[in-house]
C-alpha cells in the first residue's frame, strides 16, 4: 500500500465514521449520566466504554448493577446480547483485502452494529486500515461522550438529544437506500428482515436479546432460498 | 465506591469473543458458496432489522417526529445519496418537529 493509499483510507475512514460519531455522542452521554447515577466511578465508566464498546451491553449492565444482580449473571446476560457480532465478524472477514493476522484482533474489537454497517456496505473490498480508522473514530466518540456525560451531566436539552438520536437510524437508511435503488434483492431481503424483526418484537415469541440476530439469520436465509437460481455468487 | 473492574473485564471478554473468533476462522479457507451467499446478504438484512421498527418508535412520546426524520433521510438519500447530508437533515427535521409539534 502506498502512502497516498493510506492517506485516502484514513480520510475516507474518518469521513464515513462521522455520522456514527454524531449518533454515538448523545447515547454515550446518557451512559455517562446513568453510570454516575448508579454510583459507578469515573474510572470504571471510562473502562466500561473503553473495554466493552457495546451500547446495549453497557446499559444492560448498569441496569443489572442497580438491581444488585450477581456479576456472573450480568456477564452471561450481556454475552447473549452480542451473538449477532458472530455474523458480522464472519461477514467482514470476507470483505477485507489482504487481512494481516496481527491486526485482525484490533479490527475485530471495534465491530458494532454501526461500524459494521459502514464497513460492510463500502463499495468493493476494504483495507484493514480503513476498517480500523472507522472503528477507532467511533470508539473515540463513544469513550469521550461517556466521560462528558459523567462529568457534565445532561448538557444537551432533551429535544436536541432526541433529535440526535435519529442520526444512527438515518445513517442506516442512507447506507441502505442506494443499494435498494440498484437491486430488487436488497429491497426484499432488508424489508423482510424489518418485517420479521417487527413481528418478533410484537409477538414476544423469543427473548428480546435474540430478536435482532434471528431476524438477520432468517432474512438472509430467505434470500439464499428465494434467489437460489441466480449464480451471481457474491454479487448482489 | 467499589471497583467494577472484574465485572467490566468479564463483559469485555464475552463481548470480544464473538467479534474475534469468526474473523480469524473464516479468513483462512475458501468458503462454501452457499455460506458465502448467505454472508453477502447479512449486511442488508442487518440494516433492515436495525431500521425497522426501532427508527419509527424510538421517541415514544412523539412518534411523528421520528417518522419525519425517517422520511427526510429516505428521500434525501434516494435523491442525493450523500450520507452526511441525509443524517444532518434528518436530525434537523426531527428537531423542528419535536419543537413545533
Amino acid at each position: 500500500m502506498t502512502i497516498s493509499d493510506k492517506r485516502t483510507d484514513i480520510k475516507e475512514g474518518i469521513k464515513d465514521a462521522f455520522p456514527i460519531a454524531i449518533g454515538y455522542i448523545p447515547i454515550a452521554i446518557a451512559f455517562g449520566i446513568l453510570a454516575k447515577t448508579n454510583q459507578v466511578s469515573l474510572m470504571d465508566t471510562f473502562l466500561f466504554s473503553l473495554m466493552i464498546f457495546a451500547g446495549a451491553s453497557q446499559f444492560a449492565a448498569l441496569n443489572l448493577i442497580a438491581l444488585k444482580v450477581a456479576a456472573l449473571e450480568i456477564i452471561l446476560a450481556t454475552a447473549i446480547m452480542n451473538f449477532r457480532h458472530f455474523l458480522m465478524s464472519a461477514t467482514l472477514s470476507t470483505k477485507i483485502k489482504n487481512p494481516k493476522k496481527g491486526i485482525i484482533p484490533l479490527v475485530a474489537f471495534g465491530i458494532t452494529d454501526e461500524t459494521f454497517s459502514v464497513t460492510a456496505m463500502k463499495d468493493g473490498k476494504i483495507s484493514m486500515l480503513y476498517a480500523l480508522i472507522v472503528n477507532t473514530t467511533a470508539h473515540i466518540s463513544w469513550v469521550s461522550g461517556s466521560i462528558v456525560g459523567y462529568l457534565a451531566g445532561s448538557i444537551l436539552p432533551e429535544t436536541v438529544q432526541n433529535s440526535m438520536g435519529i442520526a444512527l437510524y438515518s445513517m442506516f437508511i442512507a447506507i441502505l437506500v442506494p443499494s435498494m435503488k440498484k437491486s430488487f434483492k436488497v429491497i426484499i431481503i432488508s424489508l423482510s428482515a424489518g418485517a420479521i424483526h417487527s413481528i418478533l418484537n410484537v409477538s414476544k415469541l423469543i427473548p428480546q436479546g435474540w430478536t435482532l440476530i434471528i431476524s438477520i439469520i432468517l432474512a438472509s436465509l430467505l434470500g439464499v432460498i428465494v434467489f437460489s437460481k441466480d449464480d451471481g455468487g457474491a454479487n448482489i | 465506591m467499589s471497583s467494577y473492574f472484574p465485572l467490566i473485564l468479564g463483559i469485555a471478554i464475552v463481548t470480544y469473543i464473538p467479534r474475534l473468533i469468526p474473523f480469524t476462522l473464516v479468513s483462512k479457507k475458501s468458503m462454501n458458496p452457499t455460506l458465502k451467499k448467505f454472508l453477502t446478504y447479512v449486511p442488508y438484512a442487518t440494516l433492515g432489522a436495525l431500521i425497522i421498527p426501532d427508527a419509527f418508535t424510538f421517541i415514544p412520546n412523539n412518534p411523528l417526529a421520528a417518522w419525519g426524520g425517517v422520511i427526510t433521510a429516505f428521500l434525501l438519500s434516494w435523491l442525493k445519496g450523500n450520507i452526511v447530508l441525509s443524517v444532518l437533515a434528518s436530525v434537523g427535521a426531527t428537531f423542528l418537529l419535536l419543537q413545533y409539534l
